[in-house]
């Protein structure tokens, strides 16, 4: 591989509050020399930059890729290459596969098939309990041996107060996070959207914020009680949010996450009962939205992560209590973000960078989320002035399932490098 | 396009003048329905099918006899259990359809907005006859109707909505309807059967069925569907009818008469007792009869009938 001069570009580096132009020169797969002037070495590919954004590669603690069992949705090759694409170098992804990843060999091959794809790092996220039935805890020593960064039984809700707190003492042997999936299954039930005065006029069951809420309240107190990391995912409410600050004042091991449609879209974009605008937590009100957004900003929500979840065009073609939950998010994320957190003045782009690469980095203890010299050269190249609209085509994953289709969206990733290997550059 | 565009899907999205036009038009109509031979050919050659995804009677008969009294043909299909147990999808359905060459489609689905969702993907006029707990538009045009006859308006009409409002479609249809007609509408049930929000619609909420009695003119009583004790919104059938069943005694404190309409079908002795039902004061039958006049008048309006035949449709036959 030949050494890479990334010339002339506006360097940020949010793990060391750096943001100026500046050359970055990488030799074999790590950062050799961030720096003005770097001559480059002999047979050397100089790209020059101006104007674009050199950044420490995007990670997202929240996907869904479907391999094994759903490969037709994505398959981990897809998914790496959208991940790619949206200008991640790393995700993790989530254990309701099938079979459910609740064993080290399930583990093991998820590793293997991200090496095979050679796409962006993928980590697995192993199931906190048995075929994540809730019921008996998975073997976290032997799922964090073969690669497991954390655990989570996203998809289902942990209903066990007491299971929950033994996987948060449990997992502080392995110094891995816990993730939730909030949602009181018995307030939830047969609800397709949020419960307000859009479900009401829509005749859709409505799915009340507190049955987020009261399962964020009960995993903070669990932390509490415990010392264990609990990861909270994808929040949605204005009263999580409040749950999460006092718990942070505390000084509690808590730490969340909240998707872009979250900061984006609310309950209205579900009239017309657009199936795009189905997914779990719902599309809350403007007030959460809002709520989630000054999160962002004041870092009760620690990260931005997708919950990219494929689906088929047919089963999103179909009556909405019926369609299934989520929407595909790699590839519009980072836009997402400049368009509605930097552009409006909430977040500096060195900020929404932090909470797209550096601090999932630091929440899950993966390697990645800086510029330092000698790190694996994860780097993410955008134009953060491009305006463009979605269209079909424009998606590596194998589903369409979102509702930015033909969306106007800000900035756009032009390459992607993972150890110093180029996994994505457009055009 | 006809006056009422090429669908109903609900009372939502019409104006004013589109729901007046409809009743308009459904006076005359009421007449066809008292002739020796019950029929004018206004949708002559028109093929309508009625597709029915859950067990109806009174709605599915109802459209029947509208489509035969305007000499349409018709095909009624009636799908047991939901489009996906059945293994094809309500797209497919649609498509097929459309591929028949059908006019019109009137759809009676469990999934709210399952009417919409048809009428996007085929060309067909599409009308909503009860769709989830979403909207049931030909059910409010009814009650409109019924009220207006008895009350020669609906202008100021005190008007409310009795019992279980979160998982009514008809509540839903009459809130808008009525609304736009310039009544005022009240809805009346424990919390725990009235939907989040509903007061920002534009409406008054009672908890207590002896406030609604002192404020309505009529008492529109839905039905309770006895799953909803089941699933915890009420504790039983008997507490209902002591603390909201609307019972002659409780009529008798009743400030002014007070009319009584019930979508059907009733649960006697649950949410209307049958001495009410079956009172000097209930128009449960004239809703029936007006059902058929309005889904006539909606059928009609669909087709391309004009305002001006509307008047008087034994004219159709002339031109």
């Amino acid at each position: 591989m030949n050494p890479l001069l990334l010339r002339g570009g506006r360097v940020i580096d949010p793990s060391r509050g750096t943001d100026g132009v500046a050359d970055l020169l990488v030799l074999d797969g790590r950062i050799e020399a961030v720096g003005h002037h770097i001559a480059p070495p002999p047979d050397t590919e100089v790209r020059e930059l101006g104007g674009k954004v050199v950044a420490p590669g995007l990670i997202d603690l929240h996907v869904h890729f479907r391999e094994p069992g759903q490969e037709d949705l994505e398959t981990i090759a897809t998914g790496a290459a959208a991940a790619a694409a949206g200008g991640f170098t790393a995700v993790c992804a989530m254990p309701n596969t099938d079979p459910v990843t609740d064993n080290q060999a399930a583990v093991g091959f998820i590793v293997r098939q991200a090496i095979r794809a050679a796409k962006a790092r993928v980590y697995p996220i192993a199931a906190i309990t048995l075929g994540q039935k809730g019921q008996q805890l998975a073997e976290f020593g032997e799922l964090v041996g073969a690669g497991a960064v954390a655990v989570s039984d996203d998809g289902h809700p942990l209903v066990s107060s007491h299971i929950m707190r033994t996987a948060l003492e449990y997992a502080r042997t392995f110094g891995i996070p816990v993730a939730d999936h909030c949602e009181d299954p018995t307030l939830s039930a047969g609800g397709s959207m949020h419960e307000g005065l859009v479900s009401t006029r829509l005749g859709l069951k409505g799915i009340p914020a507190a049955a987020e809420e009261i399962m964020v309240a009960r995993d903070i107190l669990l932390s509490e009680l415990t010392g264990g990391h609990i990861h909270l995912c994808h929040m949605s409410t204005r009263g999580s949010v409040d749950l999460i600050r006092r718990a942070k004042q505390k000084g509690l091991r808590v730490t969340a996450e909240a998707t872009p449609h979250h900061f984006t879209l609310t309950h209205e974009r579900v009239e017309g009962y657009d199936t795009h605008a189905k997914m779990n937590p719902p599309l809350r009100e403007e007030a959460d939205r809002d709520a989630i957004r000054q999160a962002l900003v004041d870092g009760t929500i620690d990260v931005i992560a997708t919950d990219h979840a494929p689906h088929h065009y047919d089963a999103k073609e179909r009556e909405f209590d019926e369609a299934p939950n989520g929407i595909i998010g790699l590839e519009t994320a980072l836009s997402l973000g400049l368009r509605e957190l930097v552009e409006p003045g909430l977040l500096t782009l060195s900020d929404l960078l932090a909470r797209m690469s550096t601090i999932p980095a630091r929440t899950f203890h993966l390697p990645g989320g800086s510029l330092a010299v000698g790190a694996p050269a994860d780097v993410v190249v955008f134009d953060p002035d491009a305006r463009w609209t979605a269209g079909p085509g424009d998606f590596r994953s194998r589903s369409r399932n979102t509702p930015f289709l033909g969306a106007s969206l800000v900035g756009r990733v032009e390459l992607t490098l993972v150890d110093g290997r180029e996994v994505y550059r457009r055009g | 396009m006809s006056a009422l565009g090429k669908d109903l899907l609900g009372l939502e999205g019409l104006s004013r003048e589109q729901i007046q036009l409809i009743l308009d038009t459904a006076e005359p109509f009421k007449e066809v329905s008292e002739r020796p031979i019950k029929k004018v050919p206004a949708l002559r050659g028109k093929t309508i099918v009625n597709l029915f995804f859950e067990a109806s009677t009174r709605t599915r008969i109802s459209f029947e006899f509208a489509e035969k009294r305007l000499s349409a043909d018709t095909v009624n299909v009636a799908v047991q259990g939901s489009s996906v147990s059945k293994g094809e999808t309500l797209v497919d359905t649609a498509r097929n359809l459309e591929a028949m060459r059908i006019d019109m489609v009137v759809i009676r689905h469990p999934a709210s907005g399952a009417a919409r969702f048809l009428a996007e993907r085929i060309r067909s006029n599409v009308i909503n006859a009860g769709d989830g707990k979403h909207e049931h538009p030909t059910q409010g045009l009814l009650d409109l109707l019924t009220l207006r006859d008895r009350f020669g308006r609906l202008e100021g009409l005190k008007v409310c909505l009795c019992g279980d409002v979160a998982h009514s479609r008809v509540a839903r249809s009459n809130i808008w309807g009525l609304l736009k007609m310039g009544a005022e509408v009240a809805v009346c049930g424990p919390p725990s059967l009235l939907p989040r929000g509903v007061e920002a619609l534009g409406v008054t909420v009672f908890h207590r069925i002896d406030e609604a009695i002192r404020w309505a003119d009529a008492l529109n009583i839905l039905r309770l569907q006895l799953e909803r004790m089941e699933a915890g919104f009420i504790p039983s059938l008997r507490e209902y009818n002591r603390v909201f069943g609307v019972t002659s005694e409780r009529l008798t404190r009743a400030p002014r008469e007070l009319i009584i309409l019930h979508p059907g079908p009733m649960n006697r002795g649950v949410e209307i007792d049958s001495d009410v039902a079956d009172g000097p004061s209930s128009v449960i039958l004239p809703q029936v009869t007006n059902g058929v006049a309005v889904r006539m008048a909606v059928l009609y309006l669909l087709a391309g009938g004009a305002p001006d035949w509307a008047a008087d449709p034994s004219r159709v036959e002339e031109r």
